[in-house]
């Protein structure tokens, strides 16, 4: 890359320098001369502390969204693998898809699940984020506990969620039955009437620290002088989380859930780790139905197209997210 | 353009102690009415916490156990075994050091790449750098079946699949975006007067980065190393996806199998969680306040 350094305005160009004047100053330099003289030593330089960063951005996250789009057209399976080829097939995969009478379950499913998540995360991690905001003995160290559930691997978690869901030597219905709550022993991740709800309750108990955590930190920055000048005017309790907090939490508010619902789109290890997807597709997410065509069918080009539909989705909410920051930042 | 601003600055990335958050508690002598509620506060607050922690005690609980023994758990470990541990180390300590190996590459590769990149769309005066900081907003939203599809046959055509290269390289995917975005709220705070005297000095934009930007931003190289390798340690898509065999298992995989197979022995499968959790207890016990940190800076998984 240096190769293009020809100092022709050599006037101040000192051998082996070049690098004496501040980045900040580069940006005065006449547009014709970017890739020439002293400064284009400095210039590329400065590209190569970025290059890195942007040529694994585009392996990594480019290069699959592309492939992805593209393997949605195509015929791409098991024997792709041995004989290279992946015939076009126009919107076959998406015809196969979207004409699954499945996949109205598989949408719907989606979106209680991202829908009960948020709200449950939500709700209790801002009603924990304002109790944490009275100082008392311990109140650190417990806030710092309560993130535990989200720093433990995803699949740990599913992993002790599902013994005590179990439906026979589950603690859950243990405690249910000796105190008679319910009658025999609910299958909460073997009933197709349950599995949902009981995967929407773990995903709530791992996201709540996170919403806990960023909620709490919005909540310091509200000045403590507007509570008092509030308790003066009688604003206090919940007319003070009404009309003081609230307001001026609201753009972190926006934040949180729209970051959640992006999170909660592409969730995969929770449901996989509990259910797979199943019974009978009661917990089949977009982002489980593709994991499942993809990687347990082997029809790549099905998973792609399924991928391909969760990918509109989330990027719908990351550009909800993006002018919601922007907003945040403008005021 | 600064896109992450609505979120505040991580606590361990600033320069200094932050007096905000450490503001002392008794430090006034309160009136006893007051004290006597914030101690019902901590009541509370310690209720809440046992509600939301059980199932971590159930894990530590069930893993101490017997195995398989009777079909109902008992509340305590009173008849203490650690026979569950024993046969999770037994199977699963290649695992953990796969896991480790890793982890560790993923923190490595991370910082060297998003370390640099941070100071240059901080510091430097880059045409598209708002480009790139988009690219870094958006990749956090990439779905990682997507990530995984595409992957599985590209590193099926590299013969990346089964290696721990090609799972430090995915799991990156994590780490990247995230410590970008912590290192470069840090080095938007950094005074350019700092950088200056050191290119007086006649250090290159390289020598000025390493001897003096990155010792500066050393907290924040902590958060964000310390949350990539937490999220490569707890990377189970990826484990799932681009292993075929057994040569190259992380723990979450090796749990994830236990799962689906080995129900009859829970205390091992719980000894199994109990160890893949350690590294998150060990973070939040010996690194706090960079925890604290990384959630709120990063605002990512």
């Amino acid at each position: 890359m240096s190769t293009t350094t020809t100092r022709t305005d050599g006037a101040a160009a000192r051998p082996q320098d070049g690098s004496g004047d501040g980045p900040t100053a580069d940006g005065a330099a006449p547009r014709r001369s970017r890739w020439r003289g002293p400064r284009a030593r400095v210039r590329l330089l400065e590209l190569a502390f970025l290059a890195p960063a942007v040529l694994y951005l585009l392996a990594f996250f480019g290069y699959p969204v592309v492939q992805n789009l593209l393997m949605g057209f195509q015929d791409y399976t098991t024997r792709t693998f041995v004989t290279g080829e992946a015939p076009w097939v126009g919107l076959d995969n998406y015809a196969t898809v979207l004409g699954d009478p499945a996949f109205g379950r598989t949408a719907l499913n989606t979106a209680i699940f991202t829908v009960g998540s948020i709200a449950g995360q939500f709700v209790l991690g801002l009603a924990i984020a304002v109790f944490f905001r009275r100082r008392f003995p311990l109140g650190n160290l417990l806030r710092s506990l309560l993130l535990l559930p989200w720093l433990i691997p995803l699949i740990a978690a599913s992993a002790v969620w599902g013994w005590i869901l179990d439906r026979d030597n589950g603690v859950l219905n243990q405690v249910l039955g000796a105190l008679g709550i319910v009658s025999g022993s609910p299958g909460w991740l073997t009933d197709t009437s349950l599995a949902l709800v009981a995967v929407i309750v773990v995903n709530i108990w791992i996201g709540i620290p996170f919403n806990t955590t960023i909620l709490y930190a919005g909540l310091q920055d509200v000045p403590e002088e507007l509570y008092e000048a509030g308790s003066l005017d009688g604003a206090t309790g919940w007319r003070a989380f009404r009309h003081i907090t609230w307001p001026l939490l609201r753009p972190v508010v926006t934040v949180v859930l729209v970051l959640g619902v992006v999170y909660t789109l592409k969730v995969l290890d929770v449901i996989l780790g509990l259910t797979q997807g199943g019974p009978a597709g009661a917990t089949q997410t977009l982002a489980v139905q593709s994991y499942n065509l993809s990687f347990t069918q082997f029809e790549f080009g099905l998973g792609a197209a399924v991928g391909n539909v969760l990918i509109v989705v989330s990027l719908l909410f990351a550009v909800l997210y993006l002018r919601a920051n922007r907003r945040a930042v403008d005021e | 353009m600064s896109l992450n601003a609505s979120l505040p600055v991580p606590d361990a990335a600033r320069p200094a102690g932050d007096a905000r958050r450490s503001a002392p508690d008794g430090g006034a002598p309160a009136p006893a009415r007051r004290r006597r509620r914030s101690w019902g506060s901590t009541a509370v607050g310690v209720a809440l916490l046992a509600v939301l922690l059980f199932p971590l005690y159930w894990m530590v609980n069930v893993s101490l156990q017997p195995a398989g023994s009777a079909s109902r758990t008992s509340w305590f470990p009173s008849q203490l075994s650690f026979e569950g541990y024993r046969t999770a180390f037994e199977q699963q300590s290649g695992n953990l050091v796969t896991s480790l190996v890793v982890s560790l590459g993923a923190v490595a590769l991370s910082l060297v790449i998003a370390a640099p990149a941070a100071y240059a769309l901080a510091q430097f005066r880059i045409r598209y750098a708002g480009v790139v900081l988009f690219g870094v907003l958006i990749s956090q939203m990439i779905p990682g079946i997507i990530v995984a599809n595409a992957l599985y046959s590209a590193y099926n055509d590299l013969g990346l699949l089964n290696t721990v290269g090609g799972l430090v390289l995915a799991d990156a995917t994590a780490g990247i975006p995230f410590a970008i975005l912590i290192l470069l709220a840090f080095m938007r705070s950094l005074e350019p007067s700092l950088v200056e005297a050191a290119r007086v000095d006649g250090a290159g934009p390289i020598r000025a980065f390493v001897s003096v930007v990155l010792p500066i931003s050393r907290n924040a190289l902590i958060t964000a190393g310390l949350f990539t390798f937490l999220f490569a340690w707890g990377d189970f898509l990826f484990a799932l996806t681009l292993t075929t065999t057994a040569d190259v298992r992380p723990i979450t995989l090796g749990l994830y199998q236990y799962i689906g197979t080995y129900v009859s022995d829970w205390s091992t499968v719980m000894a199994t969680a109990v160890m893949a959790s350690l590294p998150a207890i060990a973070l939040l016990v010996l690194a706090q306040r960079y925890v604290a940190a990384g959630v709120t800076g990063g605002a990512v998984k």
